[in-house]
């Protein structure tokens, strides 16, 4: 993690919000850092944007605070908090030129106009459009448009940038750059970015941590890596990514070790550290297993790896990759194997009898 | 379905788009044509060629009169109608209060209510209230039945804005007077535009209101009709159409021109008033 300081910018405490009788927010608790780039991932509807407004300013919490920089923000309007705001549709001002759209916030500050135009200068420049200032909004393509947005919030020098689902309008490629541009960008100023994302490998290239949200609570807040590898719950698991459940009881658990008794893999021993927080060892039910963990043994495989016999049943093939769909023994689903397309490496038809190798370490635990 | 576009072929509609056009326009283009004609008697065949009828306008005070009185109502009540009407736009686009529906009904049912009504109604309520008649109870009365106008144009105005564009401006720290100020005003003049013009073009002409309400001053329109029971003057009146007509074109031109540019300059293609100018 590349936070360097841990100083709170944002506290959370126990916010709530309800639109009439339904409940958006169901008391949230979190604590954002100087510096960091915090994600709200989650399906629509899950209350994430309405977070992030209610941080802005545009929205009055039901209940609970929200505290910015050590100061109650209750009863602030939007123009009075140290935050600004990245619009989904952008909202670039079309009546204005660039230049005057990102000098907009500077503008009610009553600066000088010659400090404005370098401030814009400098900040456009941030963002690669250097000299676009005498451009008309209109004038701009959709990543152009985004960069302006960006360039409005950070000539203000906020305490905290927000930006709602920034990247959703852009085609593929430009967003894939994007990312990575922001990215660097908010590594370099140092300014806290919250981004409101539905796309979890959006939020996984971007950010120090994330919040997954489910129907206006967190259902865990962690770093990208043990987001993935250590799922809090199936709906987390299947949200990020790719998830294989496989139905398993304990049979022995002790201080050191939890054995398991897996009907499609077999017998098996865990070390006790896998248990996560508050969670009972008789109460596994199923363990998952990334489609990356599994492996279709070929000729060059190695040979430790523990292995079960599978049929195929069916395969897709992504080019660098190939996703297999293979039927285990004892297990009703099928699972998903991904496998690299190395060279001279075959695809395996459907219908053909496989060894697939796992390994221990793989294993995620789950009610 | 086959049958019924060939029986209504390319022919028949444009036939019908003809005399539909000669219908509603041939008497407008009698207008000009008297005016300019050497008779006092409004009938074929024409005369000879003069501009004298123009010149009696010119000479004629009661008239002059009648257009500043009907200029200062039209203004007052274009005014003041795209005032409440924008007020009443931007409430019921954006908020949601109790009982919106039929409040927002009973502000649009004089765009239905025959004027008649609205006139003798507005007539006996000011007279109980003792009120005197003036150009006022004209642009009361005017204001009573453009604002239903102002309040569909600014509508269709204020839904074409992008909310966050408000939200954007509030929060790069601009307070709520100066994001109306900077931002939305800007973007829906267009509509103010169209609605000042629209209102002051059906206060301009409107007869029923302006003739039960009116006291010693007249307007325009009540002018004219007292005029017609001479038709000795009629020459003239024809010339005065013809001035109006001229006028009335070319504001509808400068207002089009006014409203494409503010498209284009925003970058749009569907404008925030739609075809209502």
């Amino acid at each position: 993690m590349s936070v360097k300081c841990n100083k709170p910018i944002i506290e959370l405490n126990k916010v709530t919000k309800s639109f009439g009788t339904f409940q958006a927010l169901k008391g949230v608790d979190a604590t954002i850092f100087e510096g960091e780039f915090f994600s709200l991932l989650g399906p629509s509807g899950c209350g994430k944007t309405t977070l992030l407004r209610m941080i802005a300013g545009f929205e009055e919490a039901t209940s609970g605070t929200i505290v910015i920089g050590e100061k109650l923000m209750t009863g602030i309007p939007a123009n009075k908090r140290p935050t600004n705001m990245v619009f989904q549709s952008y909202a670039i001002f079309p009546h204005l030129s660039v230049g005057d759209n990102v000098g907009y916030g500077l503008k009610t500050r009553k600066l000088p106009k010659a400090e404005i135009a370098a401030e814009v200068e400098k900040a456009l420049k941030m963002v690669d459009l250097g000299g676009f200032s005498d451009r008309a909004a209109h004038e701009l393509s959709g990543g152009q448009r985004q960069r302006v947005a960006l360039a409005r919030a950070l000539v203000m020098r906020p305490k905290v940038i927000l930006l709602d689902e920034p990247l959703s309008a852009l085609d593929k490629k430009l967003r894939d750059q994007m990312q990575v541009e922001l990215r660097n960008l908010q590594r370099s100023i140092g300014i806290t970015f919250i981004l409101v994302t539905h796309d979890q490998e959006e939020a996984l290239i971007m950010s120090d941590r994330i919040a997954v949200m489910f129907e206006g609570e967190i259902a865990q807040l962690a770093s990208p890596e043990e987001l993935y590898r250590h799922p809090v719950s199936h709906r987390v698991a299947s949200f990020i990514g790719v998830m294989n459940f496989l139905k398993a009881t304990t049979t022995v658990a002790d201080d050191q070790e939890i054995t398991l008794n897996i009907p499609s893999l077999g017998t098996v021993s865990v070390p006790a550290s896998y248990m996560p927080a508050g969670m009972d060892a008789d109460t596994v039910k199923t363990i998952g297993i990334r489609p990356e963990m599994l492996t279709i043994l070929f000729d060059d495989a190695d040979k430790s790896m523990r292995r079960v016999e599978g049929t195929v049943t069916s395969t897709m093939y992504y080019g660098d990759m190939t996703y297999y769909s293979v039927k285990l023994s004892d297990h009703d689903d099928d699972v998903t194997i991904s496998m690299r397309n190395t060279a001279g490496r075959s695809i395996v038809p459907t219908g053909g009898l496989v060894q697939v190798g796992w390994g221990v370490e793989s294993i995620v635990l789950f009610k | 379905m086959n049958r019924v576009l060939k029986f209504i072929s390319v022919r028949w509609m444009v036939t019908y788009a003809v005399a539909y056009m000669i219908f509603l326009y041939a008497p407008v283009v009698l207008l000009p044509v008297f005016a300019l004609n050497d008779a006092t008697i409004i009938a074929f065949p024409l005369s000879g060629f003069t501009t004298n009828w123009f010149v009696v306008l010119w000479h004629t005070e009661a008239l002059h009169g009648a257009i500043r009185n009907s200029l200062f109502v039209a203004v007052t009540a274009a005014i003041l109608s795209t005032v409440l009407g924008s007020f009443a736009a931007r409430a019921s686009a954006r908020y949601s209060f109790p009982a919106k529906r039929s409040i927002m009904g009973f502000i649009m049912l004089p765009l239905v209510l025959p004027e008649i009504i609205v006139a003798v109604a507005l007539l006996v309520v000011m007279m109980r209230l003792g009120m005197s008649l003036s150009l006022w109870t004209v642009v009361a009365g005017h204001i009573l039945i453009c604002t239903p106008f102002a309040i569909a144009i600014m509508s269709s105005a204020f839904q074409g804005l992008d909310q966050s564009l408000e939200e954007a401006s509030l929060d790069l720290g601009e307070t709520r007077v100066g994001t109306f100020l900077r931002i939305t005003l800007p973007l829906v003049m267009p509509g103010v535009i169209s609605s000042l013009l629209i209102c002051f073009t059906i206060s301009l002409d409107e007869f029923i209101i302006a003739f039960f309400l009116t006291g010693t001053d007249v307007t325009l329109p009540v002018y004219i009709w007292s005029q017609l029971r001479f038709p000795t003057k009629l020459p003239s009146i024809m010339a005065l159409g013809t001035i109006l007509l001229v006028l009335s074109i070319g504001l509808l031109i400068i207002a089009e021109w006014f409203r494409r540019r503010a498209s284009k300059k925003q970058g749009l293609e569907a404008s925030p008033t739609g075809g209502f100018v």
